[in-house]
């Protein structure tokens, strides 16, 4: 005897298309046309941040940096389907979003800039900081979202991960206890096509990252991560169906690395320029311009003038971060634990005695 | 941020009125568990096996039924993940206290300690701290299968921004358990798994933790220093036994908490004795043994009569069971070694 005992489909939404008009059989867009506005200088101001931080490194004022150049929307739409006490675990491309939920620029150039303090929002208190090492945040978004559960708090957390984390055991093991205890989260995979040098082909087998989540027994979706509104409706609905107690969900937002992977990369060492003008048609920031100027709720000055207004935010900012001075060395013993222990107090000593102008 | 002072406040203010009662270690640990959580909520449990079961070796019997099924958790078999739970939760402001059933399954988590556990605090300036305890049985000498008889602590030691404790009695266990779930920062908690039923003392469940980041004295004497931490302490305090039908008195110190280390307490033994041998079971090689060789070196050179001798486990594989007592630190050895720093000249 043999027969079929389990069988699966991916749903894939997409609500714009890339000139702008809503897809066959789409309902209308329920936001106000202020609300699309919004999304679309959210997107622009994660832009020209992004920009401004790869002029701060190549001009050696800033770290290495991720740019997430072309993926403004998945992390805009995220951010936008969030509560304000809901929890953003973040990995190291996500500033939209970041951005968005009150995380300020200049905490972000700090941070790439070399500095701790650029972990210490002064918004999204609760928030956790950007992560680096691939993946490892999804278990952590489990347990934020365990406490919620524990406590009986209607919140949810968001983990933002890339299609690279989706092969480490991290991602795994977090979706399976996250499912198996029904947890309040959702996990949004931000498959831009590319883990440094690795194309999506060569990361796995499967059809779709989203198709992951079945085996943990979470729904799974596909959306199209270059559409801000149909990533938006996807995580609102998943963060909907968490914070009702019907557990997690995992989303495949599909979008581009237009960007190298970070400034110390070259991506022409892997990849043919011609795939990435491809991908520049899908720009998420244009095809939501021409929903609006299609529908007419953006004026014609309007995008320049906010786009004025947001060059002068980042310089205020970049000029913020340049200004500020470095902490002290004792810095680097302050935080290590809740007190420096006595027991290695000696070594705080002998750093700061060394740091001492005179010395 | 999270606020560990209500926790610590209750722990220090203890309860004398209650009798000590023997208790094996196992049971010093479970009582102090169901303490803790008793006296804040925020205290959960959880790893494999720990909830309907009690633990492999019972430490958490009894507790799922007490305290309920959503704060002693069973989890799926998924030791880095569940360490990767405990910074969530810990992130907000919960009291995580996760159970890895062998330290050699703790290897799996080492990213989680390593990344994030050990430096969430510092990388946010404060901003979110993670006041966990991983619970992990170590060390062998209970004829258990390959990869159940690690003793990884200096791993965990070399990590700034862990504590890593490792009780050596019933009563210790008690007392240091409760401090590490009222400490505001992430304590990796050895439990000496040969010691959990080797021998009972009265234990009081008054509440009241015992410092960390101290070694405490288990015998007094002056001619030499014997250093050691968790199991080996038995062989240690035995070989300080032959060494007193010799005429010779042994100072013990039982180190208690690996990182942050109390060495001014073992520098001023060193300093009295001019002799120092250290026990531990783990491997030799970068070894918490020598770090302790180091700072003695550092700081009591001058005081020093003989070369400082290390006892310890031999850097190969841990054996199989047939073969670990070849490995483990025994009596004899820790008076062969403490007759040739007396005999030194």
């Amino acid at each position: 005897m043999r027969r079929v005992v389990a069988r699966f489909e991916i749903p894939y939404r997409q609500l714009l298309a890339a000139d702008g008009r809503l897809v066959d059989g789409s309902a209308p867009v329920e936001h106000p046309a202020a609300a699309l506005r919004t999304r679309l200088h959210a997107m622009l101001r994660a832009r020209l941040f992004d920009a401004r931080a790869v002029a701060l490194q190549r001009a050696g004022q800033l770290g290495t940096y991720a740019s997430a150049l072309g993926q403004e929307a998945v992390a805009v739409g995220v951010a936008a389907a969030m509560a304000d006490d809901d929890v953003l675990v973040p990995s190291f491309r996500e500033h939209g979003a970041q951005l968005w939920r009150g995380v300020r620029m200049r905490e972000l150039f700090l941070y790439w800039g070399g500095d701790e303090r650029g972990c210490d929002y002064e918004g999204p208190r609760e928030d956790l900081p950007v992560c680096i090492p691939v993946g490892s945040q999804a278990p952590h978004a489990a347990g934020v979202a365990l406490a919620f559960q524990l406590r009986g708090e209607a919140r949810a957390a968001v983990c933002l991960l890339g299609d690279g984390a989706t092969s480490k055991g991290d991602f795994y093991e977090a979706l399976n206890v996250a499912g198996v205890w029904r947890l309040p989260v959702v996990y949004v995979v931000t498959n831009n096509a590319w883990a440094i040098s690795v194309p999506r082909r060569a990361q796995s087998a499967a059809e779709t990252l989203a198709q992951k989540a079945i085996a943990a027994g979470v729904p799974g979706e596909q959306v199209d991560g270059n559409d801000v509104l149909a990533v938006e409706q996807v995580v609102r609905e998943a963060l909907a169906r968490a914070r009702e107690g019907n557990g997690p969900t995992l989303v495949e937002a599909l979008t581009y690395r237009l960007a190298d992977h970070t400034t110390s990369d070259d991506a022409r060492r892997y990849r043919d320029e011609s795939e990435i003008a491809a991908h520049r048609a899908e720009d998420p920031i244009e095809r939501l311009r021409r929903h609006l100027e299609t529908t007419g709720a953006l004026a014609a000055d309007e995008l320049a003038a906010f786009e004025a207004a947001c060059r002068e935010e980042v310089e205020r900012e970049a000029r913020a971060y340049l200004a500020t001075p470095p902490q002290p060395a004792a810095s680097i013993f302050d935080s290590v634990y809740a007190r420096w222990p006595e027991a290695l107090e000696a070594q705080r000593i002998a750093c700061v005695a060394r740091a001492a102008p005179d010395a | 941020m999270p606020e560990p002072a209500r926790a610590m406040a209750v722990a220090e203010a203890g309860d004398a009125t209650v009798e000590p009662v023997e208790r094996t270690m196992v049971e010093a640990i479970r009582l102090a568990l169901g303490r803790a959580m008793a006296e804040d909520e925020r205290v959960l449990l959880f790893g494999e096996d720990v909830g309907r079961n009690g633990g492999v070796f019972r430490a958490t019997e009894g507790l799922q039924a007490r305290f309920g099924a959503a704060r002693v958790r069973d989890t799926p078999l998924s030791e880095a993940m569940l360490v990767g739970l405990a910074v969530g939760l810990a992130a907000q402001d919960m009291r995580p206290v996760a159970e890895i059933q062998f330290a050699g399954f703790g290897y799996a988590a080492l990213d989680q300690l390593a990344n994030h556990a050990s430096r969430m605090r510092n990388r946010t300036r404060g901003r979110i701290a993670c006041p966990m305890v991983l619970r992990m049985p170590y060390g062998g000498g209970i004829r258990a299968p390959e990869h159940h008889s690690e003793s990884p602590e200096a791993l965990f030691a070399h990590l700034p921004g862990l504590r890593v404790v490792v009780p050596s009695s019933p009563a210790r266990a008690y007392g240091l358990l409760l401090a590490a779930i009222a400490d505001p920062d992430p304590v990796v908690f050895l439990e000496p798994k040969r010691l959990y039923r080797a021998s009972k003392e009265p234990v009081a469940d008054d509440g009241r933790a015992l410092p960390l980041d101290r070694c405490s004295t288990l015998r007094e004497g002056r001619d030499v220093t014997l250093v050691s931490w968790g199991a080996s302490l038995v062989e240690t305090l035995a070989a300080a036994d032959r060494l007193a039908d010799e005429g010779f008195e042994a100072e013990v110190l039982d180190v208690a908490t690996l990182k942050p280390l109390d060495l001014d307490a073992i520098v001023a033994s060193v300093a009295r004795s001019g002799r120092c041998v250290i026990v531990h079971e783990a491997k030799r090689s970068v070894g918490v043994g020598a770090e302790i060789a180091a700072g003695l070196a550092e700081q009591a050179l001058d005081r020093l009569l003989a070369p400082i001798e290390r006892v310890t486990g031999w850097d190969t594989i841990v054996p199989f069971p047939r073969l670990e007592d070849h490995d483990l630190p025994s009596t004899p050895r820790i008076v062969d070694a403490a007759r040739r720093t007396l005999d030194h000249v």
